[in-house]
């Protein structure tokens, strides 16, 4: 590639670096207040049907080997 | 030159407005936001089933859509299809490359993904006669770090040659490329809504895309080294990514900074996988260290540990219903645990 392609190349490059960062400097934003309570407010919302955070039964846990029981 | 001169002084301002921006709505940290809530309690999961059938490194999982099945690829050239309840395989697909880095399905169950060193996509019928190579989707110039499906249709995928792409199944042409990335890819998740992705690189950045016209729509800094994995909380307003540098970072979306970061001075292993249960609360992210760790999302607090492979922590995935979580290993096991 001749030298004076290669620059050409740069530039074009940098332009649309240019381009990209007045994309993302437009953008409107939240507070982190706000952001940071909805994210909360989601999780509290949504915690009662996390399995993972508030046990399985093991009558209703599909990965749990079921055992026969013995009487004694 | 003259021109060079004046686009970086361009980029340079952008950049300082930028951080000025985000400098401004950030009132606040979520720790402080945070301290009023419960702490999450100790979890501790046990390991329910082992899933014993690869020879060799796994380097992909993904959950079925039924919460059942799940896909797993291994570099013994293989993708096992598993029915997760009783631990059986129900179909192995021979892979033409053996040098897979990752794996999907689609969400109908009907086509699973794979990719790797071979640079190409290949999909395939799991539900013919016998598994059949629908597509083998071939335009990337590097190596296929990551693919998810949007339906049977459409297919998401992450390269080593720094961009992502939308294929069309139907043609196996590319629809969208999304440049913008100077790393190369290595991961991806699509919002819940499916009207957006973000992408993890090894220039250390993650990047959020509109799906249809491929723009980037902002771009997330902060960690130092490869960001190896990513994930949407379920609201599809923030973003989890975990890297090399051995940290994890929560961004806003709305904010658009890093609200949260986990990581622990004792910790010095890169994460290679994260996925987060169905609330939002706990993140899990695997390390390189073998073990997967339990994290608080909200607190950024350490709540327990996946401790039971005998090699790195290559894959980790919760399944729609979030009754588990699902972790593959360099050991060649599948583990589950609740």
């Amino acid at each position: 590639m001749s030298s004076k392609m290669q620059s050409s190349n740069n530039t074009a490059h940098a332009r649309r670096a240019v381009q990209q960062l007045r994309i993302e400097a437009s953008i409107e934003r939240i507070k982190v207040s706000k952001a940071s309570a909805d994210l909360m407010h989601y999780c509290g919302e949504h915690a009662k049907y996390d399995p993972l955070l508030m046990g399985i039964p093991a009558s209703e846990n599909p990965f749990k080997d079921k055992k026969p029981c013995t009487i004694l | 030159m003259g021109e060079m001169d004046t686009l970086k002084k361009e980029a340079d301002g952008l950049k300082t407005q930028i951080e000025a921006a985000r400098k401004a709505v950030n009132d606040t940290t979520m720790a402080a936001v945070a301290s009023g809530v419960a702490a999450a309690p100790r979890v501790q999961l046990k390991n329910r089933k082992t899933l014993k059938g690869h020879l060799a490194k796994i380097y992909g999982l993904h959950w079925s859509a039924d919460n059942r099945h799940m896909v797993s690829a291994s570099q013994d050239g293989k993708l096992l299809i598993w029915d997760t309840y009783t631990g059986n395989k129900v179909y192995a697909v021979p892979l033409k490359s053996s040098w897979v880095m990752s794996c999907s399905m689609a969400p109908s169950g009907n086509l699973v993904a794979s990719g790797g060193l071979d640079n190409m996509c290949t999909i395939v019928n799991i539900k013919a006669a016998s598994p059949k190579t629908l597509r083998e989707l071939d335009a990337h110039e590097g190596y296929l770090s990551h693919s998810r499906f949007l339906s049977d249709t459409e297919i998401l995928t992450a390269s080593g040659d720094t961009t992502c792409c939308l294929w069309d199944l139907e043609t196996g042409k590319q629809k969208v490329i999304y440049k913008s990335h100077v790393g190369d890819c290595m991961c991806l998740a699509v919002s819940p809504d499916q009207n957006s992705f973000i992408s993890g690189a090894c220039d250390s950045s993650a990047k959020l895309w509109d799906v249809r016209d491929g723009g980037c729509k902002q771009t997330f800094i902060g960690h130092t080294s490869d960001i190896n994995a990513i994930a949407f909380f379920p609201s599809g307003t923030a973003v989890i990514t975990g890297s090399d540098d051995c940290t994890l970072k929560m961004y806003d979306l709305r904010a658009d900074q890093e609200v949260n970061g986990y990581q622990d001075a004792a910790l010095n292993a890169g994460v290679t996988s994260v996925s987060l249960s169905s609330s939002g609360r706990l993140i899990f992210a695997g390390y390189d260290n073998f073990n997967c760790n339990i994290w608080d999302s909200l607190k950024a607090e350490k709540v327990g540990v996946l401790s039971g492979h005998d090699n790195r922590v290559s894959c980790i995935g919760v399944p729609d219903d979030g009754l588990g979580i699902c972790t593959g290993s360099w050991d060649s096991f599948l583990k589950i645990w609740n």
